[in-house]
């Protein structure tokens, strides 16, 4: 079953990034929103973090990554959609995990 | 696709309440069903329909009530969380000898039971929060 999960804390802030990623299975999706998007920057652990999971697809809203001033600072192989794309997301997904 | 959506945080708090906002309205225009938006703990706080933010800045509330009456959207408020933070409509608020409610358009105050059936009626629910 493919989970689409999504992050909304800064992997400087909280744990989340990191517990979510140890759970998350092959197959399914990490999109990071709000300050969640710092963790797809290039440079930091949680990058690195990004490179090495195998077999799970991560995404960033755009437009939460615009308005931080990161787009351009994204990690490679990493997905940028709006919300269309988060609600074709949550679609394409069984089930939506939020880790708050 | 039959979408419900939770938020657990108020306006102003940080973003919660506005990427939900963000996110049904975009699953509208895709052409998706909004079965119910549930607003739950600080999310209550988006319920008010005394908010006045800066003339510049966008007035949180409003928009909901504003998508709630472009789409019909089923905005419920989770009682207990309403009550303790003074979210009152007038049946509430004559029940509890109150002088005012500030229940905005769009919203009605009703229990977890709600949120319930919509986890149970929705192929996906969405939780944004603090």
């Amino acid at each position: 079953m493919a989970t689409l999960h999504t992050v909304n804390k800064s992997p400087f802030e909280s744990a989340t990034f990191e517990t979510c990623l140890g759970l998350a299975k092959s197959g399914s999706t990490v999109l990071l929103i709000e300050d969640g998007v710092y963790a797809a920057t290039t440079g930091n652990s949680a990058a690195d973090a990004i490179s090495n999971a195998e077999g799970i697809n991560f995404a960033v809203l755009g437009p939460d990554a615009k308005a931080r001033g990161v787009e351009s600072k994204l990690a490679d192989g990493i997905k940028v959609v709006d919300y269309t794309g988060f609600v074709e997301l949550a679609a394409e997904h069984d089930t939506v995990q939020a880790w708050l | 696709m039959k979408f419900s959506i939770q938020v657990n945080e108020g306006p102003y708090q940080h973003q919660a309440s506005d990427t939900a906002y963000q996110f049904t309205k975009a699953a509208l225009a895709a052409g998706h069903e909004i079965f119910r938006v549930f607003f739950y703990h600080d999310g209550v706080n988006n319920a008010t329909r005394l908010a006045v933010p800066p003339q510049d800045d966008r007035n949180v509330s409003a928009q909901w009530s504003e998508l709630a009456k472009e789409n019909d959207l089923d905005m419920v408020v989770c009682i207990a969380a309403a009550q303790r933070r003074g979210i009152m409509d007038a049946d509430e608020a004559k029940r509890q000898g109150l002088d005012a409610d500030n229940i905005a358009d769009g919203f009605r105050i009703s229990g977890l039971g709600q949120l319930i059936e919509a986890g149970i009626e929705s192929d996906r629910l969405l939780v944004f929060g603090a």
